[in-house]
This record gives C-alpha cells, structure tokens and sequence, in this order.
C-alpha cells in the first residue's frame, strides 16, 4: 500500500467545475527510503520512510550509523509503511494522482481532561426547568444491585485527543510536484504542522450505482 | 517555506486579479455566469455593496437591491469563477463598513450619497442611466 509522509499545512479551497472545494494542503516529501523490510529478514514486507532533514550534529550515534548504512541524509521522522514496495531510494507526492481516494493519519489536537459531552457526545442535564448542578453530567452510569458494578470501558470524562486519527477514503484534489504538496478534499487530522500519513485508502471503491 | 507562502503557491492559480476595486456603498454591475442546460449565458446583478468580508482567497462581496418590491442580496466570492466581469456603477459615500442599517430602509431613505471626491476625473463612469440597464433575468 503506496504512501508518503508530510506536514498539514493547512486549509484553503479552490475552484473545480465552477464549484469552490475545502481543501487541506499537506507539504510531503520527498521521503528517503532508509530501510527495506522484507519477509526472509524480517519476517514481513515494508519500508522505512524518512521526513525532513535533521541537523548531523543533532544525531546520536547510533542513528548517525543508521543513516549512513542506507547511505541517506539524517532526518527527524522515520515510519514505516507495510507492503509498499517503492521504486528508487526516494518518494515524493508523484506517486499519487488526482482523483485517487487516500487515508490520511495523524496525531489529533490534545483537548486535555474533558466532560462527556465534548468527549462522547452526551446529552446532558437540563440547562432550566430545575435542574440543579447537572447540566453537563453523565447521567446515571450504571444499574443497582445487579450487576453491583459500572461496567469497564463505561464512556466517562477524561483525558481526550493527543491521539492517532485515521481519516479514510478523501479524494486527491490536486498534486503539485514542483512544491511537494498534495491537496486532499476535507479535513484531516491535527493542528497545522503536524506530522501526518497519506496512504492508498484501505477501503474498496464504490460499486457502481445503477443509472 | 512557510505556511501562509505554501497556500498562496495552490490559491495563486484560482486567484482573480481582473476584479476593480470598490468599497461598500458603491453600486456595481456584476455580470455572472449562468448554465441553462448545455450553454452559459450571462446575467447582470446591479445593486449596493452592503458588505465585503476580507478572509483572503476566501474574500467575498455582498450586493443588495430591491427586485419588484422585495429587497435581494446575493452574496459573491471575489475568486468565482463564474464572475464574467465587475463594473463599478457609482461611488457612495458611507460612514460603515457594513451597510446592514440599509435593510430596514425604503426608499427615499435607503438612498446613497454619491462620493464626489472619488468621482473626480473619472465622470464618464459615473453611474449610467437605469434606463440602460434592466438588469433583471431572475
């Protein structure tokens, strides 16, 4: 499964069929490829992408051993990508072509310790007609003697966001090789700057639907 | 690059720079693209500028008239592509930024100063004769 590595950069729109599109425009590439994962070795099949250069002096050694194995400059981020096989020692947003439906992962904006409302989507209390101090509560959370106990996994408040999103099956509006952007319809994941992963969608095209 | 340089690189090719300038209270011409079936005709909208929001690429312009008794407001993105063209009718001389006080006027008293000082040298686009433009096709 074909990907790359980049940064949001941000949202803006533009013009398709005198319509106007959201966009999300994502700086990626060009990754070296620093490793080769493969099933006699490793046990399985991927690459080890790279994303922006780091500083040599910054590497600790052995990193710095790492990089100079595969013969790359060093660089901040490496992941891996399972089952992708690509061409060349690097790869940059040509893979992809307008029109293809991507995944798009990355690390979603920290919300810090929140309520069941924001985090869950619960109702709440009454703001009026008497409530009293239970406008953002949870309700009741459980039975009574049987089962004697809240159930685990019970939706309560807590820490939320600061954690890896998928967003499947968004459509590639646009690719710009001379700047390394990709623009994708909708939204993605995260803040601006944020590290994200653009991959072939997992999920399988459309059927047809009758005319 | 930075960030706000990144977005410019992708909107600089839907950006539209053959729009005029004008400010609200100024009465504009805008000649829109409109598809009926297979082919595109265009239709002239003439009214006020009540209102232009500045959100960059995503800038817009709001144009109020009165159609047969009922007051119409259509709002425009700066960078559609549907925009044939802008012409800017009349100047106005307003105190706002944003026209909204000229919804609850009729009349007589939703009319618009004219701008004089910007006038100036320009009279011959000074604003043309309504009997030349019906501007309807709604």
């Amino acid at each position: 499964m074909k990907g790359i590595l980049g940064t949001k950069v941000g949202m803006t729109q533009v013009w398709k069929n005198d319509k106007a599109v959201p966009v999300t425009v994502i700086l990626a590439g060009p990754c070296p490829v620093v490793q080769r994962r493969t099933v006699e070795k490793d046990g399985y099949e991927a690459v080890q992408l790279g994303f922006q250069p780091k500083k040599a002096q910054r590497v600790n050694k052995p990193m710095k051993g790492h990089f100079a194995k595969a013969g790359v400059e060093p660089v901040r981020y490496l992941r891996e990508l399972r089952g992708f096989n690509p061409e060349g020692d690097t790869v940059t947003v040509a893979i992809f072509q307008p029109g293809e439906k991507v995944d798009v992962s990355g690390t979603s904006k920290g919300r810090g310790f929140t309520g069941v409302m924001k985090r869950w989507n619960f109702a709440g209390g009454n703001m009026t007609h008497g409530a009293h101090k239970v406008h953002r509560h949870p309700g009741s959370i459980g039975n009574r003697k049987t089962p004697g106990r809240v159930y685990k996994g019970k939706k309560m408040a807590g820490h939320y966001g600061a954690e890896r999103v998928t967003v499947q099956n968004l459509e590639v509006v646009d690719v710009i090789p001379e700047e390394n952007l990709i623009l994708v319809k909708g939204a993605i994941p995260g803040a601006n700057g944020n590290l994200v992963m653009v991959r072939e969608t997992s999920r399988r095209p459309a059927a047809k639907r009758k005319a | 690059m930075n960030r706000g340089a990144l977005l410019k690189v992708v909107e600089k090719q839907y950006t539209r720079t053959d729009i005029p300038a004008f400010r609200p209270g100024d009465t504009v011409r805008v000649n829109y693209k409109v598809r009926e079936g297979n082919r595109t005709r265009i239709q002239a909208y003439e009214g006020v500028v009540i209102k232009i929001k500045r959100n960059g690429f995503n800038s817009s312009f709001t144009v109020r008239k009165i159609s047969f008794g009922e007051g119409v407001e259509r709002v425009f993105p700066f960078n559609s592509p549907l925009i044939d063209s802008v012409q800017v009718t009349g100047y106005g001389k307003v105190r706002r930024a944003k026209l909204y006080y000229l919804r609850d006027l009729r009349g007589k008293a939703a009319r618009i100063k004219t701008d004089r000082a910007r006038l100036g040298g320009k009279v011959e686009e000074a604003p043309a004769p309504a009997a030349e433009a019906p501007a309807e096709g709604e």
